[in-house]
C-alpha cells in the first residue's frame, strides 16, 4: 500500500519538465540572437534585466509561499517567461519596463494563481498587455534596426545610459511598426499600395526581420524555424500553430481580395508583429491552452480570428497579446466542452448502441 | 387620467396574481415536506440513534431544517454524507470528516450467556441465535450502531474494525506531490 | 511488411488511438527455450481463488493424499473455476497464506507436500474433440479449471459458452504480448504452435465459428513464422502482424485494429461478434479437451535486472515466486521491486513469497535503474497523457479532480472507462503517478457502490424487522382480544 509510482517506467521515457523548457529556449535562440544583433547594446541590457528580474521575482514568491526555491527555479519556467516577455518588448525600452513586466508576469500572472501549472493566463502575454495599457508610449516606441557599430547605433556605455539612465533614444531612429504605419496611413486616406510603396517596408525584409519591431519578433523566418524544430522534437503539437496561422492567412486573403487597397495581404500579416511568436511559442503554452487536439485547433483558430480583427478593425496596432489572453480565458470552457471521444462511447459520452443483429 | 388607469391596472394585476397564488397554495398543498421523505429514504433506516436524533426521520427533518450537518450519520459514512450534501446543496468538508474505520460487532463466544437481549435491540436483525444459545453476528448486515454493546450484560459484544481482505482492499491515495502544486 | 508470404488481411483495419512505444526488453528471455523440467519444490501453495469471481469450494480434506491433476476445490456460483493438485502428495494444511496481490493479504490456500512420484490421477478418456458437442467441450474446459492466462483470469468456459447465446463471427487469439520483458507467449508460439492451432480449432468448433485471427506483434518474427506455418493447412485461421505499440494487447484495441469494430462502453466484445482468448489459454484448452489434463502448470517469464539468468519457465502452479526467481539467479540485494505480470499493468508485490497462480504471465525482480523513482512535480498540462491515452480520456483533468476528492467529476471525465494501462504515467514529464490516482479513484467508486448496496440492504432489513414487530404486536393484541372474548363469552 506504499506509494506506487509508475509501475515501471524505464528512465528517460518522457522529456522531463526541465528538458522541455530547455528545448523551447534553444528554439528561441536564433530569433533572440538576431534581435540582439539588430538592436544592439540597449536590447541586450533590456533582455538581461527582464530575464534576471523574472528569476528574482520567482525566487521571492517561492520563498514567500514556503516552497523549495532551487528545484522550482531549475524547472526553467520563470526563465522562459522572462525570455518571452523580453522578446515582445520594444528593444530600446528602459530597464524598469522590463522589470515591471517581469513582476507582473511572475507575481500577478503566475504565482498568485499558485505557481507553475495553475495560471489561467499566459504570464508573458499578461504582462505585455498590462504594460501596453499602462505605458502606451513606452510600449510603442520602436526603433529602426541599428546593429552595433552601425551609423546610429549607441555604444555599450551610451546604451547603458539609455537603458538605465534618463538619456533619451536618439532622435531620427524612432520609427513605427509595419502595422502601425499602415494604420496611420490608411487613416489619412492614402491607399495601401501607395503607403507601402513610399514606406521603408519590403516584404522580404519583413520576413527576414530587418524592420522595426519588438526585440525578438521581427524575424518571422527565424521564429518559425525554431517553432518547426519544436514540433519536430514533439515538444509542441502542430494543431495550435497550424490553425492560428491558417486562420490569419485565410482571413487576410479574403479581405485582401475584397479590397486590396484597404487590407494587407496574408504574407504581410504573417510576417509582421508577433503572429509567428504567438503561434509557435505563446499560444502553445501548455498551461493555458486546451489539452485535446480538437480543442487546440479551436483555440488556435480563435486566436487567429481575434488577432486579425484587432489588427484590422481595432484601436490597437497589434492584437496578439489580447487575442491570446482572450482565448486563455476561454480555455477552461473549451476543455469542458471539447473532449476526445472515449472508446465505446459517442461524442456526448453515451455508450455506443449495441449491434442489433444478435442471433 | 393616465395615472388612474395605471393604478387600477396594477391593482387588478396584483389582486389576480394574489388570488392565483392563494389558490395554488390551497390546491397543490403538500402535507409533508417531500424533501424529508426523500432524505429519509436515503438514510440507513435502522433508527439506530447514533446521530443523536431519535430515529432516521427526525434526523432527516433536522437535516432539511438545517440543524444538522450532512456528516451526521456514522453508519452511512462518507458516501452518504456526499449524497446528502449533493441533495441539499450543502458545502461539506469531507477532508475534515475523518473516515472512521468501518466497524463490525463481534460476539465473544467465551462470555456469551445466550440472554437474547442483543438481538432484540438490533435494528437490522444482524444477530442470530436463540435464548440460551451462543449468538453470532452476520457481519454483512451489521451497521455498527453499537446498540447491542450497550445492552450486553457480560460485555461479550464488542465493536471491532472490519478486517481488510482481498475483497475490500483498495488502492491508497497517492501521496501529495512534492511541495504541493 | 517485413515478412513476405504472410496471410494478411487489411480489410477493416483501423487506426488505433494513442499508445506509447516502450523498450521491449524481451531480448533477455525471448531467445532461450522454455525450461519445463524444474525440480518440484518442497511445498506447493494453491489458493482457492486464482480467478475472477467466486473462490472455489474445497472438496478434499487436510491429510488427504492426492494425485497429480486431482480436483482439490470445485468452482461455486456462476463465475468460478476449480483448482487441481499440481503434483501428487499430501494436503498438509488449508490455511491463510499471502496471496499474489499488491496487498499480499492472506487468503485461504491449500498447502501440498509433494511425494516426489508426480503420479497422475486417472484422466478422462482421450477423445476426438471434433466429435464432441460444443456443450461437452465447454464442460471439459470448465472442469479443467482453465482461466484467461493473459492476466485477467476470467474463466474460459464462460466465454466459450457465450458463443451459444451470441453469434461469434471471429475468434481473436491474443499473442500481442505488448508489455516489456514478457516473452512467455512468444516462446510458446515458437515451440508449441501446433498445440495452439489445435486449441484454436477446438475453440472454433465449440463456438460454431468459422474464422480465427491470431494477432502477433510485428517484433516477434519467429513466433509469427511458427504460427503461420502451423496455421497453413487451416485456411480459416489467419495470422496477422500487428504494430508493436503499447497497449496493442488491450483486447479492444485488437478488435478495433483487426475487425474495425468498436465495443460499446456498456457491452462486451461478444456483442460485436468477437471473442478473445490468449495463446496460452488456447494451448491449455487443447491439453484439456484432447488429453483431459487440467490446468496445473503454466509458462511464465522470470526476468528483470536483478535476475542473473532470466528464462521462461513452465512451472507447476503453486510454486513460490521466490523459488522460481532463485532458480534464475535472483539477486535479492539488487532488487528494489517485485512485479507479477508485466511492468505496466502487472501488480507490484511487497515480497515474492507468494504462489504462482493461473493468471501470472511474468515474475519480475527489477533493479534500481529500471523503475521510476523520481518525485512527482506539479502538472504543467502538457497534455502528453491525452495523446498517449488509448481510450481517449483526459488523464490530467481526471487526476486533478481525484486529487481534490471530486470523484464524481472524475467520473464525468470517464474514470470508469480507464483501463489502467499506465501509458499516461509513462509519458508524464512531471512524473505524476496518474494511473495510481485512477486505481485509487476506481477503488473509491467500488467502495461507494458497496456502501450504497449496504445501505439499501440495511433499509430492507430494518423495514422487515419493523413489519415483524408490528405483526407480533398485532398477533399479541388479537390473542388478548380472543382471550378476553373467550373469558367474557365463557362467563354466564
Amino acid at each position: 500500500m506504499s506509494a506506487l509510482r509508475v509501475p515501471v517506467a524505464p528512465a528517460r521515457a518522457a522529456t522531463p519538465v526541465q528538458g522541455i523548457m530547455v528545448r523551447v529556449m534553444l528554439a528561441l535562440v536564433p530569433a533572440t540572437g538576431f534581435g540582439l544583433l539588430l538592436f544592439g547594446w540597449p536590447a541586450l541590457y533590456l533582455f538581461a534585466t527582464t530575464v534576471l528580474s523574472a528569476l528574482l521575482f520567482e525566487a521571492v514568491c517561492l520563498r514567500l509561499s514556503a516552497k523549495p526555491v532551487a528545484p522550482y527555479l531549475q524547472d526553467g519556467s520563470a526563465l522562459l517567461t522572462g525570455w518571452l516577455l523580453a522578446l515582445s518588448l520594444p528593444p530600446w525600452a528602459p530597464w524598469w519596463l522590463g522589470a515591471a513586466g517581469s513582476a507582473l508576469a511572475i507575481v500577478v500572472g503566475k504565482q498568485v494563481y499558485g505557481g507553475i501549472g495553475q495560471n489561467l493566463f499566459n504570464p508573458a502575454m499578461f504582462a505585455r498587455v498590462a504594460l501596453l495599457v499602462s505605458f502606451p508610449l513606452e510600449m510603442t516606441r520602436w526603433v529602426n534596426p541599428a546593429p552595433p557599430f552601425s551609423e546610429h547605433a549607441p555604444g555599450p556605455l551610451e546604451a547603458l545610459g539609455m537603458t538605465f539612465g534618463q538619456a533619451a533614444a536618439i532622435d531620427g531612429v524612432t520609427s513605427a511598426t509595419l502595422i502601425g504605419y499602415v494604420k496611420t496611413e490608411l487613416s489619412q486616406g492614402r491607399p495601401l499600395s501607395e503607403a507601402l510603396a513610399s514606406g521603408q517596408f519590403g516584404l522580404g525584409a519583413a520576413w527576414l526581420g530587418w524592420i522595426p519591431g519588438s526585440l525578438g519578433e521581427t524575424s518571422a523566418v527565424l521564429v518559425a524555424g525554431g517553432g518547426l524544430w519544436l514540433i519536430r522534437q514533439r515538444v509542441i503539437g502542430w494543431h495550435i500553430p497550424a490553425s492560428l496561422l491558417a486562420t490569419v492567412a485565410a482571413l487576410a486573403t479574403i479581405f485582401h481580395l475584397i479590397d486590396g487597397e484597404r487590407y494587407l495581404g496574408p504574407l504581410w500579416h504573417l510576417a509582421s508583429g508577433g503572429v509567428m511568436l504567438a503561434a509557435f511559442f505563446i499560444a502553445t503554452d501548455y498551461v493555458t491552452s486546451p489539452s485535446s487536439p480538437r480543442g487546440q485547433l479551436l483555440f488556435g483558430a480563435g486566436c487567429g480570428l481575434v488577432i486579425f480583427v484587432i489588427r484590422t478593425f481595432g484601436g490597437f496596432p497589434e492584437g496578439v497579446g489580447f487575442a491570446v489572453l482572450l482565448m486563455n480565458a476561454l480555455t477552461p470552457v473549451i476543455d469542458y466542452y471539447v473532449r476526445p471521444r472515449i472508446y465505446g462511447r459517442d461524442a456526448k459520452g453515451r455508450p455506443l448502441k449495441l449491434p442489433e443483429d444478435k442471433r | 387620467m393616465y395615472i388612474l388607469f395605471a393604478v387600477i391596472s396594477l391593482t387588478a394585476l396584483g389582486l389576480a396574481l394574489g388570488f392565483m397564488l392563494g389558490a395554488a397554495a390551497r390546491y397543490f398543498k403538500v402535507e409533508d415536506n417531500p424533501l424529508v421523505d426523500e432524505i429519509e429514504r436515503m438514510m440507513p433506516g435502522s433508527q439506530c440513534g447514533q446521530c443523536g436524533y431519535p430515529g432516521c426521520r427526525p434526523a432527516a427533518e433536522a437535516l432539511v431544517a438545517g440543524q444538522a450537518a450532512a456528516t451526521l450519520c456514522p453508519p452511512g459514512g462518507k458516501a452518504l454524507a456526499e449524497q446528502l450534501a449533493n441533495k441539499l446543496s450543502l458545502e461539506i468538508d469531507l477532508a475534515g470528516l475523518k473516515e472512521q474505520a468501518p466497524m463490525v460487532a463481534r460476539v465473544s463466544e467465551a462470555t456469551c450467556i445466550g440472554c437474547a437481549r442483543c438481538f432484540k435491540v438490533c435494528p437490522t436483525d444482524a444477530i442470530v441465535g436463540a435464548p440460551k444459545h451462543i449468538h453470532a453476528v452476520i457481519a454483512d448486515a451489521c451497521i455498527a450502531c453499537g446498540k447491542c454493546v450497550e445492552v450486553c450484560p457480560t460485555e461479550c459484544l464488542g465493536m471491532h474494525p472490519v478486517k481488510t481482505t482481498l475483497r475490500n482492499w483498495r488502492w491508497a491515495k497517492p501521496e501529495p506531490m512534492a511541495a504541493g502544486a | 511488411m517485413a515478412f513476405p508470404g504472410f496471410k494478411l488481411t487489411w480489410q477493416g483495419r483501423r487506426k488505433i488511438k494513442g499508445g506509447v512505444h516502450l523498450e521491449s526488453r524481451k531480448e533477455f528471455t525471448a531467445d532461450k527455450p522454455i525450461v519445463s523440467d524444474l525440480l518440484l519444490p518442497e511445498r506447493l501453495y494453491l489458493p482457492l481463488q486464482q480467478h475472477a469471481g467466486q473462490p472455489a469450494e474445497p472438496v478434499v480434506r487436510v491429510g488427504d493424499k492426492v494425485l497429480k491433476g486431482q480436483l482439490l476445490a470445485a468452482g461455486q456460483g456462476s463465475i468460478s473455476a476449480p483448482v487441481h493438485a499440481s503434483t501428487s502428495g499430501t494436503i498438509v494444511a488449508l490455511e491463510d497464506f499471502p496471496a499474489p496481490h499488491p496487498s499480499a493479504l492472506p487468503a485461504p490456500t491449500f498447502i501440498l507436500e509433494p511425494d516426489g512420484e508426480d503420479r497422475w490421477v486417472e484422466l478422462g478418456p482421450e477423445a476426438d474433440p471434433f466429435g464432441l458437442a460444443p456443450e461437452d467441450i465447454c464442460a471439459r474446459v470448465d472442469a479443467a479449471g482453465i482461466v484467461g492466462m493473459g492476466g485477467a483470469a476470467f474463466p474460459a468456459a464462460i466465454k466459450l459458452s457465450l458463443g451459444r447465446r451470441t453469434r461469434i463471427r471471429t475468434l481473436l487469439i491474443n499473442g500481442g504480448e505488448c508489455e516489456p520483458y514478457l516473452s512467455c507467449d512468444d516462446r510458446l508460439m515458437r515451440e508449441r504452435a501446433a498445440g495452439i492451432v489445435d486449441g484454436i480449432r477446438i475453440m472454433l468448433h465449440s463456438l460454431g465459428c468459422r474464422h480465427a485471427i491470431v494477432a502477433v506483434e510485428d517484433n516477434k518474427p519467429a513466433a509469427l513464422a511458427a504460427m503461420l506455418e502451423a496455421a497453413r493447412p487451416h485456411g480459416f485461421i489467419e495470422v496477422a502482424a500487428v504494430p508493436s505499440l503499447y497497449p496493442m494487447g488491450w483486447d479492444k484495441n485488437l478488435i478495433r485494429y483487426l475487425t474495425g469494430k468498436e465495443v460499446p462502453a456498456n457491452g462486451r466484445s461478444a456483442d460485436v461478434g468477437v471473442l478473445l482468448h490468449n495463446v496460452q489459454t488456447a494451448y491449455a484448452v487443447q491439453q484439456a479437451v484432447r488429453f483431459g489434463r487440467p490446468l496445473i502448470r503454466r509458462v511464465v517469464t522470470v526476468s528483470g535486472g536483478a535476475v542473473a539468468a532470466p528464462r521462461n519457465l513452465e512451472a507447476p502452479l503453486g510454486t513460490l515466486l521466490s523459488e522460481l526467481l532463485a532458480y534464475c539467479g535472483h539477486r535479492p540485494d539488487r532488487t528494489v521491486r517485485y512485479v507479477m505480470g508485466g511492468p505496466m499493468m502487472g501488480d507490484r508485490l511487497p515480497h515474492p513469497h507468494v504462489p504462482l497462480i493461473k493468471g501470472a504471465c511474468g515474475i519480475l525482480a527489477l533493479s534500481a535503474g529500471e523503475i521510476q523513482a523520481e518525485d512527482a512535480k506539479p502538472c504543467i498540462r502538457c497534455s502528453r497523457c491525452v495523446t498517449a491515452c488509448p481510450v481517449g480520456l483526459l488523464p490530467l483533468e481526471m487526476m486533478s479532480r481525484i486529487r481534490t476528492g471530486q470523484t464524481d467529476a472524475a467520473v464525468g471525465f470517464g474514470l470508469e472507462d480507464c483501463i489502467r494501462c499506465g501509458s499516461c504515467s509513462y509519458v508524464c514529464p512531471s512524473r505524476i503517478p496518474l494511473v495510481h490516482y485512477f486505481k485509487y479513484g476506481q477503488g473509491e467508486l467500488m467502495a461507494r457502490r458497496e456502501a450504497q448496496r449496504k445501505t439499501e440492504e440495511t433499509n430492507r432489513l430494518a423495514a422487515e424487522k419493523q413489519r415483524r414487530l408490528e405483526r407480533t404486536r398485532q398477533e399479541a393484541a388479537q390473542r388478548k382480544a380472543q382471550a378476553q372474548a373467550a373469558a367474557s363469552g365463557g362467563a354466564p
